[in-house]
């Protein structure tokens, strides 16, 4: 029997499981994928918004600020790759520098600092490739871009370290209230009891808040369709740049990844099948113009990657939180600034949970922090030591991005070791270049299948089923 | 600076390896190769098919057997060489070029050097590359990585086969698949001709009765975890895709075929001069950059069709590398650059190597290298004009953008040449 079960590994379930396994509690954390953030945390604008956007009265403009102080506090002691950026909405027209007012106003009430109003002229020189057409800015100086991945999985590796359970492909198929407790059954013959549970599922939210309540919510899935462009193109931006919203809703953003890359993106559309994140021509052009009405000098030839993510929006505009049955509380409808907000929807989340009867009683051992050895960040002068002593980090398996096998092998070593190629990609970095795996991806694999102890033809790209070979040629595996 | 080599070539392939020998052989005695892989060889070790060698050694070689040839003439020469090796970066200085170089052997650690030869090759272009709509499952490889597992690893990618793109190592793909039991239910090309060599396209297409779409691309590739399908639509002449035309394909694999890249990241770095034409930097008649001292060969410099060009290539940088490390240069260099002439590709030509030719260079014959924009079926003339002036000029019955050619201009005609450019066409 668990204290709580919560259904879903992303970033808002991570982040709470992260809060409480600093209680003591029995905490399990079920999810559907093979991995943790398998949903919209991984397929994201990886932006830490500053908290002007949401209106003061909602749960998201309560949440923002507070989420984004404690985003960054996580950051330095988690050891999460990010960068304070700074963030500009940028206005074409008259109708839309009165919505920077508005944003102005909003962010002074959720209580951003250091906002500022500028002309067309300021913003140029601040962000010199900006479109000569920009009348008018909102500078927010406290946002920023984060690695989403490596958020997500050094909260869970923090809980997993601190006697979470982590249970990943489970889908759960029902809930039922046993007077005490929840029985959470899944497709597999196999039960989870559980005090309290925490409904974290994302996209699928609505889904298993109607197995215990009256639907009192719908998601309503949207599509954001994203490019990622090689440094190569760079310095494009050195900030995040946001389109300012119109009545078509929010713009295209642009901004620099952590890893001096950049990301295009998105547009919104709803969709009908939650797990559709295949990317359409028509997005990735409205995308394009977008973005080169705001960056004329923008060529999208530099592009590795599309991608797309599904968010989970509902009708209401605003997070869902709160305890909508017996022992049973939702985190539902998280859309942007989800992410940003994960830290303060876990802390409002175990309010709500004491307070609804979970005894919160701090563990007297909890081992917090984490350190990555990212050996591009090792000074120059400690390199030769430091392969003398770690040879693996001498030998540069992703070309692209200069990350060495000692990396790959130490993320196979860390709490939750990555099962999939895309693991040891949102672990260590490895295939987030230009080839995109074209080079590193094989020898990834080969990695990965001895560190593990598993034939190389059982090694999946991403989730369940994504095998990447099919059989041994005629003349075998040179392995065997 | 301590002057350790006389000259580092980073790349262990065909054209590292030329460059080498050829060097060697002009003189130069402290000589290094770098390579990243284990062994040397570079992407020969994996084109197990034949076709090598016809050109240069006048025998039909496979891949491996050709790396063999060149790695074999390293015997006895004295030529160090260091395997598993990155080079992280150049740094150029007044006497010479000082590389960082990181392997699990031997750490992290600088090396001088008084030339350099970049001989790197290319990489594939990526479905981000062309950007193919749908969703990003497993079975979507790049040909050269499908051709590694393969051919290497001894593992098959796929079942049901379709490829995109008919570049060579495309063509090459689709045959080996089929030889390994597989399906090739297609290969789609988006362009009105292939990008691959004509003797290719009927020894791996039509000998093995593989449809080759000219004018089609694939517009939406669908699956949850591995490739389930894809649609290709026939394309009009804008290469937009045309509305009722798709025809679905059960395939569970998709080989892209759609582009190399000369893998110049090293040479930005140390601020080279780039042609976006090649994609490779820009040189002079004897493969010297921008950069005083160093030199480019092979798919780094400009995407070849053949290694025996790559081979004949790199023979002349790494004699052009020996002769400026011992002096043996005519002129000096500055001056030589004050008279250097612009190759320029002029109608119905895609690029040249060299861009830049110095007259009074070393050279007493200049190879231009290029490919042409589109296919000729019918004999054209290639002329090379200084202004009115006729400089060289050639008849081919045929041409396409799959084969390189070449123009071969005298010294003394370039001697001649009055205007600062040259411009390659083609001709009726």
């Amino acid at each position: 029997m668990y204290d709580v079960a919560i259904i879903g590994a992303g970033v808002v379930g991570r982040a709470l499981a992260y809060t409480l396994s600093s209680f003591e509690l029995s905490v399990a954390l079920i999810e559907k994928e093979n991995e943790v953030a398998m949903g919209a945390s991984r397929a994201n604008t990886a932006i830490i918004h500053a908290g002007f956007d949401p209106t003061p009265e909602s749960m998201m403009g309560q949440l923002s600020v507070e989420g984004m102080r404690r985003c960054y506090q996580l950051c330095e002691e988690l050891d999460v790759e990010h960068r304070k950026t700074g963030s500009l909405v940028v206005a074409f027209e008259e109708s839309q520098k009165s919505v920077l007012e508005i944003l102005y106003r909003q962010g002074v009430e959720n209580g951003c600092q250091g906002l500022e109003l500028i002309d067309g002229q300021e913003t140029r020189r601040r962000e010199p490739k900006l479109s000569e057409g920009i009348q008018a800015a909102l500078w927010a100086p406290e946002a920023g871009v984060i690695n989403p991945w490596e958020f997500t999985l050094a909260m869970a590796e923090v809980a997993v370290r601190n006697g979470v359970v982590f249970m990943p492909d489970r889908e759960v198929t029902g809930l039922a209230w046993q007077g005490d407790h929840y029985q959470v059954t899944f497709s597999l013959p196999e039960v989870v009891q559980a005090r309290f549970v925490v409904n974290a599922a994302g996209v699928n939210s609505d889904l298993i808040h109607q197995m215990v309540a009256t639907s009192a919510f719908e998601i309503v899935p949207t599509r954001g369709e994203y490019y990622l462009l090689d440094r190569t193109v760079g310095p494009l931006v050195h900030s995040v740049i946001f389109y300012s919203p119109t009545t078509q809703g929010k713009g295209v953003t642009i901004s620099p990844t952590i890893h001096d890359n950049f990301i295009i993106g998105p547009n919104s559309e709803i969709i009908e099948d939650r797990s559709d994140t295949g990317v359409t021509r028509t997005g990735m052009d409205h995308i394009g113009e977008m973005a080169i009405q705001m960056l004329p000098s923008l060529d999208l030839r530099a592009n590795i990657r599309n991608y797309a993510g599904v968010r989970a929006n509902s009708r209401r505009g605003d997070f869902y939180i709160r305890m909508s049955a017996e022992h049973f509380l939702d985190l539902a409808a998280i859309k942007s600034p989800g992410l940003t907000c994960a830290p303060s929807i876990a802390r409002l989340a175990a309010d709500l949970l004491e307070e609804a009867g979970l005894p919160m009683r701090k563990k007297s051992l909890w081992k917090g922090g984490r350190r990555v050895i990212r050996f591009k960040e090792i000074p120059e002068e400690e390199r030769q030591a430091f392969i003398k002593d770690n040879p693996l980090y001498g030998r540069v398996i992703c070309r692209c991005e200069t990350i060495t096998e000692g990396e790959i092998v130490a993320a196979m070593k860390r709490e939750i070791p990555p099962v999939s190629i895309d693991g040891v990609k949102r672990r260590a970095g490895t295939g987030m270049g230009r080839c995109q795996g074209g080079f590193c991806g094989p020898r990834v694999l080969e990695i990965l299948a001895r560190e593990s102890n598993r034939h190389p033809l059982t090694v999946e790209e991403d989730g369940m089923g994504s095998f990447i070979l099919t059989a041994e040629t005629k003349g075998g595996c040179a392995h065997d | 600076m301590t002057e350790r080599y006389q000259l580092i070539v980073i790349g262990g392939g065909p054209a590292g390896l030329g460059a080498a020998i050829r060097a060697r052989e002009n003189g130069l005695s402290r000589i290094l190769i770098v390579e990243r892989d284990v062994e040397l060889g570079g992407i020969l070790n994996q084109c197990i098919h034949n076709g090598f060698g016809l050109h240069y050694f006048g025998e039909e070689l496979t891949g491996p057997e050709y790396a063999g040839r060149v790695t074999d003439r390293l015997e006895g020469q004295g030529i160090d060489i260091v395997c598993d090796t990155m080079v992280l970066s150049i740094e150029s200085g007044a006497e010479g070029h000082r590389l960082c170089l990181m392997s699990a052997k031997e750490g992290y650690r600088f090396l001088d050097t008084k030339a350099l030869v970049l001989a790197m090759g290319c990489r594939e272009r990526t479905r981000g590359a062309i950007g193919i709509p749908g969703t990003r499952v497993a079975g979507i490889l790049t040909a050269g990585t499908a051709q590694r597992y393969v051919n290497m690893e001894g593992y098959m990618v796929g079942r049901r086969v379709i490829v995109l793109g008919s570049g060579d190592i495309g063509l090459i793909m689709a045959r080996r698949m089929v030889l390994e039991g597989a399906e090739v239910l297609a290969c789609v090309e988006i362009m009105p001709y292939s990008g691959g060599l004509a003797r290719n396209l009927v020894q791996c297409l039509d000998d093995y009765g593989i449809t080759l779409l000219l004018s089609h691309t694939i517009t939406r590739i669908k699956g949850k975890s591995r490739v389930e399908g894809v649609t290709v639509q026939q394309v009009d002449a804008s290469l937009k895709p045309i509305e009722g035309t798709e025809q679905d394909f059960d395939v569970d694999t998709v080989l892209l075929s759609v582009g190399l890249i000369p893998e110049n990241e090293l040479t930005r770095a140390a601020g080279i001069t780039i042609d976006p034409r090649t994609g490779g930097p820009v040189v002079y008649e004897n493969k010297e950059t921008a950069v005083d001292g160093i030199f480019a060969c092979g798919n780094v410099l400009h995407v070849h069709d053949l290694v025996d060009y790559v081979t004949e290539e790199s023979e002349e940088a790494g004699k052009a590398a020996a002769m400026y490390v011992l002096g043996q240069e005519k002129e000096h260099p500055e001056k030589l650059e004050k008279e250097a002439i612009d190759v320029v590709a002029g109608p119905g030509i895609a690029y040249t190597i060299p861009q830049k030719i110095r007259p009074a260079g070393e050279s007493e014959k200049t190879r231009i290298f290029f490919r042409v924009r589109q296919p000729y079926k019918s004999p054209k003339r290639l002329v090379l004009r200084d202004g009115e002036q006729i400089i060289a000029s050639s008849r081919r019955p045929y041409m396409a953008p799959g084969e390189m050619e070449h123009l071969m201009v005298n010294q003394h005609m370039l001697e001649m040449i009055k205007g600062r450019t040259l411009v390659l066409s083609v001709e009726d």
